[in-house]
This record gives structure tokens, C-alpha cells and sequence, in this order.
């Protein structure tokens, strides 16, 4: 790491122990930063072997058994141990202290048990997957998973269920901190707009998580007992798993979608120079999408068994949804009227999301219309839709973030030509990758098929050749991200002149953060007519 | 829509109305994705940092517009959801008069049964033109039966009985999948629906198919283990030890605590695999659970032949 010239949270020490055993969040957020980027390259490894194997109908690259294990295991750390943790434990654990103009989180001991529990869980996760891996798929439907699946459910239930502990402890601790450690004049209503959605997303991890962690534990005693909860010969239900499942598991899409609106609404303000278009409409939005999301689980289950009344029930609350989505989208878009737009880095990175994000919310209410659920559920039409979500949406949210406060965790500079250069080719790269899924699963295809009627060969050839570009979009960031910790030129305290407090501190920022506590005389996003800063 | 190569073939009363929501909410999402792009391109452009363009009077808020954005959306999706729940409701609902056909599935295949006891595996063949009603179960784990050429896909699951039905409109034979995930070979749990004229179904119907001997039909298949499971011995007692079968099926049926349940064909399955769950009135729980002891097909076969019992009607 370089060496910056005043003492800085990086510098102050060097050891291995001054890292594992560190109290301050801007390190904890960087031990989650390389562990969530070595558990991306995991899961996208597996996702490679997947789109190899399906550039034929054959099953010519792996057999049924290995197939079933790389997509349960892509799901599973994708899901958990990438995207639910991603934005939060990475950039909420970095900024939400400096952006409250606090000197850590409110319980910093928890923070760091909160990384300890996650690379708990995480471990147990590998392990089974190194000693014969799972074929549940990530969503581990019974009575599959509780008493017919001959491999590793209990391990890799285990490792999700610990890893869930570390989401519902990050979520208390940023929901305690933001209540509490707010610095003067920072009223819920100055706070920037990445706060509001780190604090919905904080509560949908309290309170959904719990009912993971429950529902596998039940798995678990039906599978090591034989407790009849799920199995009917044993007098279980098996939708009785699905609701509870998808009660955490719905809401969790949330937890990766929320923070990543967060950050557009930090990037796109900064490099419009202008102040957010509907401040709070965006704030309760996120309220509204956090809380309404919790009561639309059952569009999983169309299908699936459920009465034609219940579903009619989730139908109409799931459409719901994309009425605070769309307010977001439609004032992200306003924000850019009359502003002084450049399009760094993180402003591509944002634009792409708020594209991407549109067509995969649009094709949520698609699948959310009954009828039309019935042909699509569990197509390619699905995992199309949802990747537009989660990789489209939060991944773009993530890099875009990572980007934005790169000088302020980092103190470097990266290459703009490089960064550039890669969003571009991520964002062809996903699209060549996820558009063709969707004609595919209309067509339908099923998902979790290794083998396939050989009529759907032509689109799953360009979604291959799309994830391969997709890949190299990913490695790259990769590698000039760490080039520049090296070579990259020292940022200056507040490269993008952007608004905020975190931007208020050095680069990167002292261990305490502030050396007096900061004072807010004004809302986010201070861009004055000339798009000058106002709070400089 | 054949030639157009984004849309599996149309062979179903459903497909078309599928289609047309299909293409109406497609329209939609890609209506409003590319105005976004198109706005944030346009915006991006011409409010470029280096560019001189008129910047004064930036509106920060508008409540006309929140409004706005907030009506058109909420009046779209309005409509998608009665339409989306108007289709649901009629691929929910089958038609009384609709041919009844058992199919039930385990790992790895489909099992089906016609009315007339003629049995296929992995192949579906129904008559064109004639509703057909699928009552499906699983024996093992939760499968899916899902036929693109007729928009239709229903979860089998197991230790309850799941209804699918359509009408095919066009002969030919179509994919059929398993759709829900159900272990190693769930890619391999595929087969075809086959679509004859209905002179032709009736031809195949009497051929024997790969079996040695004309088929048996689930109702005397369930009256023969009616005998044989000694199911005969009590609910054919003249004492009125236990309740006489006829005309209970579609009845409404009085139990002992009061309340009172349809005899549809999920009570008369529970009924038969675990007596005690519901208990009918005036009578003592002395039947013996049978679960365990018949699979799903027979199952099948004796609520068929329960089905048969009319009122008044002399055993056969």
C-alpha cells in the first residue's frame, strides 16, 4: 500500500495484527472488500463453467451431478456472501461514520464479529463445496433439500445461517449508529440520500434474516431428525418451506437493490453538480420498496399450489413495488436536467444501472402479471429478469461505488481511460449475457437445465459469448484498481469535488476520521447555480 | 405467430391470449427502458459540463411531476394486474365436461394414466379440441408440469393433488418439462404432448401401447383393490360399522367435531392414507391408516372407483 503523507488509517499501522484484530470500520470495510471480491471471482468461476457447458444442447463440459453443484453453489455465494454483503459491509461500514460525521459505528467490536461470523459462514460454504459440494440449488426447496439430496445441505446450510448473523448484527449496528451518532445539525432530512437506503436495507436485514436463519434450521431437523415439518410423508407441508424462505428471500433482493440506489443518487448528483430532484420522494421511496417488499413473497409461488386468491393478493401488492421504484428512476433522470454532466467512471457506472435497472424492474412486473407468471415461472425469463437486478442493478451500484470513493479509501487515483473503457465493456458484455435469456425463457427454456432441445441453442451461444466479454469486464477493474494503489497518482482531498462529509477528510481519511466533530448548516448535495460547492 | 422466432409454437385455446399480454407488457417495459435511455442520453448530451446551454431556473422539486410519475405508473400496472389476473383466473378453472387424465411424477419421469386405464411414460397424448384435466401428485419431491406450446405449468407436489388443464387447438407434439428443480437428472424429466384428432386419439386410446394386454381402467383397477385391501370387508358391512361410499363423492360430509368438508378427491386421499384426520360422524376411528401401503397410482384408482359409486347403486 503507499504511503500518504499524514498519518492515515491505512499508514497508522502495518502488522497482521493491526488488521484482523482492527476496531476501526474503514479497515473492517476493506477486510469485507477482499473477502467479498475473492468470494465474486468463486462464484463467477462457477458461472463460467455453466455458460461453457450450455454452448451446446449436449451435456459435453460436465455431467448432470457437476452442473446441478456449480449453479447451487454460484447461487449460494453470489447471493450470500457476495451481494447481500457487498454495498453494505464494504462502502456502508466505510462511509456511514464519515457520512454522519460520526468517529465509527456505534458498536465497533461488533462490527469486526460481524467479518469473523461472515468468513464463518463463508469457510462452511467452502468446505462443503470442496468435499462434494450441494445440489439444492440456492434456494433449497424441500422436500429435495430436507431428505432426498445426497450431498452437503447441512454444511452449507450451516454456513448460511452463520453468515446470517453477520447481516442482522451490520444491519443493528448501522441502524444504532445513524439513530445516534448523527453530528449536529444532521437532521434525518440533510442526510444524503445513501444513508436513507443503507437505513431500509438495515432494517429489511433485522428483520428479515431471522426467518432465513429459522426456515434452516427447521430444514436441518427435518433433515438430521426427520422431524415431519416439510415432507408430507411425514406429515410436513412443502410450501410451508417456500413462504418461509421467500419471506427473507424476497426482501433480500432489497438488501442488494437499495444501497446500490444509494449510491446512483451520490454519483449522479456529483457529476450533474446538482442537487437530488425530489430529496425526500427518493427517501420514502426507499422506505416504501423496504417495507412493501416484505409483503410480496407469495409471486414466487404462482404455481406453485398456493390458492388463485392469495395469489391474486401478492400480484396486486408486487405491482406495488414499482411505483416507488419508478419515482426513483424518473427522478434520477430529472437530476440530470439543466445539470454540468460528466461521464466519469462512476457517472457510467450509475447511468448504466438506472437502464438496466428500468428494463429488469419492467420485467418484474411482467412476471408479476398471473397469467403471464404461468408460462415464464422458472424459465430463463426469471433468471434473465433477476440478473438485470442483481448484476445489472447491484453489481453496477457496487463498482460504480467503488469507483466513486476509490481516492477516498484508497488515496489513489485509477485511470480514467481504464475505467471507461471497462463499464463500457460491462455493460455490453451483460446485455449480449442476459438480453437473449429472456427471448429464451418466453421459448421456454426451464432453468437449471444442463441439457437442452437443440432449438435453443442459438441464444444460449450469445450468451455465452456475452458472459465471456462480461468476464473480462470484471477482471479488469481487478487489475487497474490495484495498479493504482501502486503506481495510480495521490488524490487530492476531494478529486470529484463532490459534496458530503466523508469528502471533508483527507485521502485517505485519519484513523478517528474528523479531528473536530463536523457541524451541518445545510442538506446533501450542496451544488450551488454554477454548480460550484457550496460547503467547501 | 410460428414464423416469428421468439414465440414457441401456439397450440392451445391460452396461447394466443398469453401471447397478446406477453406482447402488451413487453411493449410496455421497452417503451419506458428506452425513453429512460433515451432521456438519459439526450440529457447526458446536451447538458454536457463543457457545453454553454441554458441552465437557469433548475427546479429542484415538482409535485406536479412526482404526481405525474407516480399516476402513470400506477395506472399501468393497474391494468396489467386485472388482465394478468383475468387470464390467471381462466387457466385457473377448468371446465366441468373436461377429460380427466392422471399423471403422477417422481424422479425422473412422468407417469400417466387415460380413463380408459391405457398408461404412457413421458408422453402425453390428448384429443384436439376437448378440455383436458390433469390431476397431477408427485411421489417424491416437488416436479413441475410445464408445456410452452400451451403457456401452462403447474407444480406437482407431492401428498397433494395439483389441476392443470387446457385445450389443444393444433395437432403436433410439443415439449413437455419439468420445471421445478428435482435433483440429478431434473434436465432429463422431459417428454412430449402429442395433439390428435379426436377420431385419431380414440384410435390410439384403444391400441395397447406397449403393454401385452387391453388396458384396465382406474375404476375397475380401484374396485379390484378395493377388494384386495379389504376396504370391502367394513364400508360394505350391513351393521353400519363404516360409512357407506355412495354418492359421497362431491358431498358434503359431517364429521364428529361439527364442522363439516367436501368430499373431493384430497379428502377422500387423506382419508384413505390417514383415517383419523378428519373423523365423520357417529362413527368409531377404527380404520387403519394406509399410507405406505398404496402408492399414488393406486391411490388414484380407488378414488376412481369411490368416484363411481353412485348413490343408490349396487356394488359391482
Amino acid at each position: 500500500m503507499a504511503e500518504p503523507t499524514a498519518t492515515s488509517y491505512l499508514n497508522a499501522a502495518y502488522t497482521a495484527r493491526s488488521w484482523l484484530l482492527t476496531l476501526d470500520h474503514k479497515r473492517i470495510a476493506l477486510l469485507y472488500m477482499v473477502s467479498i471480491t475473492f468470494f465474486f471471482f468463486v462464484g463467477g468461476a462457477a458461472a463460467v463453467l455453466l455458460r461453457l457447458e450450455l454452448l451446446s444442447p449436449q451435456a459435453d463440459l460436465v455431467v448432470a451431478e457437476t452442473y446441478n453443484r456449480l449453479f447451487t453453489i454460484h447461487g449460494v455465494i453470489m447471493v450470500f456472501f457476495f451481494l447481500i454483503p457487498a454495498i453494505p459491509a464494504v462502502l456502508g461500514n466505510f462511509l456511514v461514520p464519515l457520512m454522519i460525521g460520526a468517529p465509527d459505528l456505534a458498536f465497533p467490536k461488533l462490527n469486526l464479529a460481524s467479518w469473523y461470523i461472515f468468513m464463518l459462514g463463508g469457510s462452511l460454504c467452502l468446505v462443503a463445496l470442496l468435499f462434494g459440494g450441494v445440489d439444492t440449488g440456492w434456494t433449497f426447496y424441500t422436500p429435495f433439500s430436507s431428505l432426498y439430496s445426497n450431498s452437503n445441505v447441512m454444511l452449507t446450510a450451516l454456513g448460511v445461517f452463520v453468515a446470517g448473523f453477520s447481516s442482522i448484527l451490520t444491519g443493528l449496528n448501522f441502524i444504532v449508529t445513524i439513530h445516534t451518532l448523527r453530528a449536529p445539525g444532521m437532521h434525518w432530512f440533510r442526510m444524503p440520500l445513501f444513508l436513507w437506503a443503507i437505513y431500509a436495507t438495515s432494517l429489511i436485514m433485522v428483520l428479515g434474516t431471522p426467518v432465513l436463519a429459522t426456515v434452516l434450521v427447521l430444514v436441518a431437523l427435518e433433515r438430521g431428525l426427520g422431524i415431519g415439518i416439510f415432507d408430507p410423508r411425514l406429515g410436513g407441508d412443502p410450501l410451508l418451506f417456500q413462504h418461509l424462505f421467500w419471506f427473507y428471500s424476497h426482501p433480500a433482493v432489497y438488501i442488494m437493490i437499495l444501497p446500490a440506489m444509494g449510491v446512483v443518487s451520490e454519483t449522479i448528483t456529483c457529476f450533474s453538480r446538482r442537487r437530488i430532484f425530489g430529496y425526500s420522494f427518493i427517501a420514502f421511496a426507499s422506505l416504501a420498496i423496504a417495507l412493501i417488499g416484505f409483503l410480496v413473497w407469495g409471486h414466487h409461488m404462482f404455481v406453485s399450489g398456493q390458492s388463485m386468491y392469495a395469489g391474486m393478493v401478492f400480484s396486486f401488492l408486487s405491482f406495488l413495488v414499482a411505483v416507488p421504484s419508478a419515482i426513483k428512476v424518473f427522478n434520477w433522470t430529472a437530476t440530470l436536467h439543466k445539470g454540468r454532466i460528466r461521464l466519469s467512471t462512476p457517472m457510467l457506472y450509475a447511468l448504466g444501472f438506472i437502464g438496466l435497472f428500468t428494463l429488469g424492474g419492467l420485467t418484474g412486473v411482467m412476471l408479476a402479471t398471473l397469467g403471464l407468471d404461468v408460462h415464464m415461472h422458472d424459465t430463463y425469463f426469471v433468471i434473465a429478469h433477476f440478473h438485470y437486478i442483481m448484476v445489472g442493478g447491484a453489481v453496477m451500484g457496487y463498482l460504480g461505488g467503488v469507483h466513486f470513493w476509490w481516492p477516498k479509501i484508497s488515496g489513489r487515483l485509477y485511470s480514467e481511460w481504464w475505467g471507461r473503457l471497462s463499464a463500457l465493456i460491462i455493460f455490453i458484455g451483460f446485455n449480449l449475457t442476459f438480453f437473449p435469456q429472456f427471448l429464451l425463457g418466453y421459448l421456454g427454456m426451464p432453468r437449471r437445465y444442463h441439457v437442452y432441445p437443440p432449438e435453443f441453442q442459438v441464444f444460449n451461444v450469445f450468451s455465452t459469448a456475452g458472459a465471456s466479454i462480461l468476464g473480462v469486464g470484471y477482471l479488469l477493474p481487478l487489475a487497474y484498481l490495484l495498479w493504482s494503489l501502486r503506481y495510480g497518482p495521490r488524490a487530492e482531498g476531494n478529486p470529484w469535488l463532490a459534496s458530503g462529509l466523508e469528502w471533508k477528510t483527507p485521502c485517505p481519511p485519519p484513523v478517528h476520521n474528523f479531528d473536530a466533530t463536523p457541524v451541518v448548516r445545510h442538506g446533501a448535495y450542496a451544488y450551488g447555480p454554477d454548480g460550484e460547492l457550496r460547503d467547501a | 405467430m410460428d414464423s416469428v422466432p421468439f414465440f414457441p409454437p401456439q397450440a392451445s385455446s391460452m396461447a394466443a391470449q398469453t401471447d397478446w399480454l406477453y406482447a402488451l407488457s413487453l411493449g410496455i417495459a421497452l417503451f419506458f427502458s428506452l425513453l429512460i435511455a433515451g432521456l438519459l442520453l439526450s440529457l447526458a448530451v446536451r447538458y454536457e459540463y463543457r457545453r454553454e446551454v441554458d441552465r437557469s431556473n433548475a427546479v429542484e422539486e415538482s409535485l406536479g411531476l412526482e404526481l405525474l410519475w407516480t399516476a402513470v405508473p400506477l395506472a399501468l400496472v393497474m391494468l396489467l394486474f386485472f388482465l394478468g389476473a383475468k387470464l390467471f383466473f381462466a387457466l385457473r378453472r377448468s371446465p366441468a365436461e373436461a377429460l380427466e387424465i392422471h399423471v403422477v411424477g417422481r424422479q425422473w419421469m412422468w407417469k400417466v394414466q387415460h380413463p380408459n386405464g391405457r398408461r404412457e411414460i413421458n408422453e402425453l397424448h390428448v384429443p384436439i379440441g376437448w378440455p383436458v384435466r390433469l390431476r397431477m401428485i408427485s411421489q417424491d419431491v416437488i416436479h413441475s408440469f410445464f408445456v410452452p406450446a400451451f403457456r401452462v405449468k403447474q407444480d406437482v407436489l407431492p401428498g397433494r393433488y395439483s389441476e392443470l388443464w387446457f385445450t389443444a387447438t393444433r395437432g403436433g407434439s410439443y415439449h413437455l418439462f419439468c420445471a421445478e428443480y428435482c435433483g440429478t437428472s431434473h434436465a432429463r424429466m422431459v417428454g412430449r404432448v402429442v395433439a390428435l384428432d379426436p377420431a385419431e386419439y380414440q384410435r390410439w386410446l384403444s391400441g395397447f401401447g406397449a403393454a401385452q394386454q387391453p388396458p384396465v381402467s382406474p375404476q375397475a383397477a380401484g374396485a379390484a383393490l378395493f377388494e384386495k385391501m379389504g376396504c370391502a370387508v367394513c364400508h360394505r358391512a350391513s351393521d353400519g360399522r363404516a360409512p357407506t361410499l355412495e354418492g359421497l363423492y362431491g358431498r358434503r360430509v359431517l364429521l364428529a367435531d361439527g364442522r363439516s368438508v367436501l368430499a373431493d378427491e384430497e379428502y377422500l386421499r387423506k382419508s384413505i392414507l390417514t383415517p383419523g384426520w378428519k373423523l365423520v360422524a357417529g362413527f368409531a376411528p377404527i380404520m387403519p391408516a394406509y399410507a405406505g401401503r398404496l402408492d399414488e397410482e393406486e391411490i388414484l384408482q380407488l378414488i376412481a372407483y369411490i368416484r363411481s359409486l353412485q348413490r343408490g347403486a349396487r356394488h359391482g
